[in-house]
């Protein structure tokens, strides 16, 4: 039973929709702050570009294939969703969330290796911030799936179909974080 | 469709599913309400403490027992940290920003009920979790609420190996649940508004707890990051603030400031909005320049993002640095002052009756001013070498934090307490209160002020260890701020009182006691669930008092012109 | 928002990948101005396309842009006023030992 004060617009725009763009302007800001950092300590130790040269540059590339597929599929899930077509939209949300997981699969398989050969959390400043940096962004690719997962399935019922733009936003969101994560962390020069 | 509908549906629940477990926005408020009183009685307690081991060093402290050193600075560290994010937060913003959004704006609840109820519960998680560290090994964090590394990032240097990490994860918490709770007050601002409420008839409390909540939701990001680089610091080896290891203490110290300082007027804007909505109810007065008080709420909101390093003159930034923020920090002092002239304009000439919330409004006003004035001492970076890190700052940011954190909020509770619990407190008791708080306040931090600037410096234990601090003027006026601090809390207990009391045994209220013209006030004492039996629309502003030619000397926003 | 013309997606995706493609390697080429150019240029063109075409900001209120860009401006604000401390390790009157033996070390070469 939702509340009349969730149904109305006085600007215009849809309640759950404003409050996706506010979601996104704080992270924004939690992305940024930790970036922000990243970047001025980057600058100030020109010696972890040799460490950034371990990264491995191909999984980075292919993961960032992944997303900007998965943000393919989150919109047409929007334009089906728009199309009325629920079950449509819950096949290409569930789409975009196996992107997720071979997104996630993929990292697993990266951090296993650079582990193995020694490149841990804590084996300097530069791995400190390439680990909580892509480990951040990561349990966002999580939250979202699960997200995506509950609207997927309200969706294939025709139920809440307003929900799958909103969690598009979220997950185009995500991929633009990693659109910059990519080179910050992956480009070695 | 109706709401009473919807409190039928509701008829019959239970103690837990209604008080406990409820989406209601007012219940919600309350949860908050109480349980920041509840924090308020630690925050004093641990001032009550630490204030005797200065006062009477050495000695028992009645209650307590001796106080340590290290137990000194987590009652000091617990002082801060709860005062401003278990107190002045919760009660500020999400209590009244909880209860009369939504009924000051027309509609019967917020835009996300469920989501509302969540960030109470992640609050009061962060608040039990913060209670928690106190009983653990080694007791509760003690870096200060500033928690600067090292200190707070090594167990070596900080012995609280637990209460460090349970002190930071709460803080964290208690950022999750006001960005969740942020994005509902935003967005029902925003778009659950009554029908003829056009932006500039929003009355000012709600308009101050959105920009608050926005400028939060933009502040806080950079330091969730740096919790989280913090945290890994303390649990898992890494150093992103260990110069040895490539990092830097100073990256903490910019990444809680450019926090720290929007966060004063987080908690400032709220405090303001609810003083506006009093001193024109007991004024009888039109808001003196609506659209003045509301751009310059934004602008202070926006230049308070470019002052942060004022708190760092002296940590080795770099002196260019300094002088930016000198101007920019002398600068925002101008907006600040400007909205305390508007409201004196405002009261300048109308029909002033002084109920306990207007006392509280006007003491408001005045207190903070002195607190606004000291500040311009500390946002000098010359005059702030010598000021730093001494008792002038501490009676600076008590001059501004009391009037924002007690003073606005008993003017709140006391002006919709009647709403809120349906009966009136009781006016003498309320005097009583007022006075036996105002006149110990101002005795507490002027003497501070003198200490402060005769050289004395924050967060030492024993001044006896200084032998040119340690003279006898100086510790009687030491003595003099204490037993005024216990006296200002034993007179909280008339306030407690006077509460409890009232809820059960005051006076019946009616709708609208205050004669008042804004939404919350067309309702039942106290409203029902669903607020309104159906749904107001909206034809004027707020402030609409003593129109010329009218008979009633106030006119509701939802009469019909 | 119901009808509006969109972008053909499968396009803008392709576009995507291209860009893609040319930021993994401009990098292999070694110059220093380009690696940055086709690596955080390339960035910023790529956010742009999904932020307009997916994210449909281009048929958004104004404000919603306002607001987004103002969260970075003042990401840049922040940027801006910690650099000069974190940055940089010496300045005309001070150095920063710590960081400046670290750097130094991790410079030596490696046996």
């Amino acid at each position: 039973m939702k509340p009349i004060a969730t149904t109305r617009s006085a600007t215009g725009i849809p309640t759950g929709r404003l409050a996706i763009w506010w979601v996104i302007a704080s992270e924004i800001v939690i992305f940024g702050g930790l970036l922000a950092s990243y970047i001025m300590h980057r600058l100030g130790h020109p010696e972890w570009a040799d460490q950034a040269a371990h990264t491995n540059t191909w999984a980075g590339a292919f993961n960032t294939l992944v997303l900007l597929t998965s943000s393919l599929s989150a919109v047409l899930a929007h334009q089906a969703a728009e199309e009325k077509n629920g079950p449509k939209a819950a096949r290409l949300l569930l789409f975009t969330c196996l992107g997720g997981l071979i997104f996630l699969c993929v990292k697993g398989f990266e951090w296993t290796h650079e582990i193995q050969a020694g490149f841990t959390l804590t084996a300097g400043g530069f791995w400190h911030f390439y680990y909580t940096a892509a480990g951040l962004h990561g349990l966002h690719v999580i939250a979202g799936m699960v997200t995506m997962l509950i609207i997927a399935a309200d969706a294939r019922k025709g139920q809440e179909l307003q929900r799958v733009e909103l969690v598009g936003l979220y997950w185009h969101f995500v991929d633009v974080v990693w659109i910059f994560l990519f080179p910050l962390l992956y480009i070695a020069r | 469709m109706s709401a009473s509908g919807h409190a039928e549906h509701h008829a019959e629940e239970g103690f837990f599913r209604k008080y406990l477990w409820s989406t209601d926005h007012k219940i919600i408020a309350m949860q908050y309400l109480f349980t920041g009183m509840f924090m308020a009685l630690i925050g004093g307690f641990t001032v009550y403490v630490f204030r005797m081991q200065l006062a009477f060093p050495g000695q028992d402290v009645p209650g307590y027992g001796l106080v340590s050193p290290s137990e000194y600075n987590a009652l000091i560290t617990t002082h801060g940290s709860v005062m401003i994010f278990w107190v002045a937060m919760p009660v500020l913003i999400a209590a009244f920003g909880n209860y009369l959004i939504p009924l000051m704006i027309g509609c019967d609840d917020m835009a996300f009920p469920r989501l509302n109820r969540l960030s109470y519960q992640v609050f009061l998680l962060s608040a039990v979790l913060l209670m928690a560290s106190f009983f653990v090994e080694g007791g509760a964090f003690g870096g200060a609420w500033t928690a600067y590394p090292p200190l707070s990032s090594k167990p070596e240097f900080n012995n609280t190996p637990m209460g460090s990490v349970m002190w930071l994860t709460a803080v964290a918490l208690e950022f999750v649940a006001f960005l969740l709770g942020g994005i509902n007050f935003v967005t029902t601002a925003m778009n659950s508004r009554a029908p003829g409420m056009k932006m500039f008839d929003i009355p000012m409390a709600v308009w101050m707890i959105v920009i608050a909540s926005i400028m939060f939701m933009a502040s806080v990001g950079p330091l969730v990051a740096g919790a989280a680089m913090l945290l890994l610091d303390q649990v898992a080896g890494t150093g992103f603030y260990d110069p040895a290891r490539g990092g830097d203490p100073v990256l903490w110290q910019h990444l809680f400031w450019f926090f720290g300082h929007p966060e004063v007027y987080v908690v400032l804007l709220p405090a303001m909005g609810i003083v506006a909505e009093i001193i024109t109810v007991f004024a009888r007065k039109k808001l003196f320049g609506y659209k003045t008080v509301l751009w310059t709420a934004v602008a202070t909101g926006i230049l308070s993002f470019c002052v942060w390093a004022h708190h760092q003159f002296v940590a080795g930034i770099d002196p260019r640095m300094a002088n930016v923020f000198t101007i920019t920090t002398l600068l925002i002092s101008i907006p600040i002052a400007e909205l305390c002239f508007v409201y004196i304009a405002t009261l300048y000439g109308g029909s002033i009756r002084l109920t306990t919330p207007m006392l509280w409004a006007l003491a408001f006003v005045a207190e903070f001013l002195i607190g606004g004035v000291t500040g311009i001492f500390l946002g000098s970076s010359g005059s702030d070498i010598y000021f730093h890190d001494t008792y002038f700052v501490v009676a600076h940011f008590h001059y501004t934090f009391f009037p924002i954190a007690f003073i606005a909020v008993f003017a709140g509770v006391t002006y919709w307490f009647p709403k809120m619990f349906g009966r009136m407190l009781n006016e003498t008791l309320g005097k009583i209160h007022f006075w036996g708080t105002v006149i110990p306040f101002n005795l507490i931090f002027i003497p501070l002020f003198l200490t402060g600037a005769a050289g004395d410096h924050r967060r030492i234990y024993n001044y006896n260890h200084f032998p040119d601090l340690a003279r006898p003027e100086l510790q009687n006026l030491r003595v003099l701020a204490t037993v005024a601090l216990v006296t200002l809390l034993l007179f909280q207990a008339v306030f407690l009182f006077n509460f409890f009391r009232s809820i059960f045994a005051g006076k019946v209220a009616d709708a609208n006691p205050w004669r008042a013209n804004t939404l919350e006030w067309t309702v039942p004492s106290p409203p029902p669930h669903g607020n309104f039996a159906e749904m107001p629309t909206v034809y004027r502003g707020p402030y609409e008092y003593s129109v010329p030619n009218r008979e009633d000397d106030y006119w509701p926003q939802n009469v019909p012109g | 928002m119901t009808e509006h013309a969109h972008p053909n997606y499968v396009k803008v995706w392709a576009i995507l990948v291209a860009l893609l493609v040319v930021s993994v390697v401009g990098p292999m080429l070694g110059i220093k101005v380009l690696t940055l150019i086709t690596a955080f240029g390339v960035a910023v063109v790529k956010a742009y396309l999904v932020a307009r075409n997916f994210m449909h900001l281009h048929i958004e209120k104004r404000w919603v842009v306002y607001l987004l860009t103002t969260c970075l401006a003042f990401m840049l604000l922040l940027f801006a006023g910690a650099a000069p401390d974190v940055m940089k390790h010496e300045g005309q009157r001070w150095e920063n030992h710590a960081a400046k033996r670290v750097t130094h070390q991790a410079q030596q070469p490696v046996h």
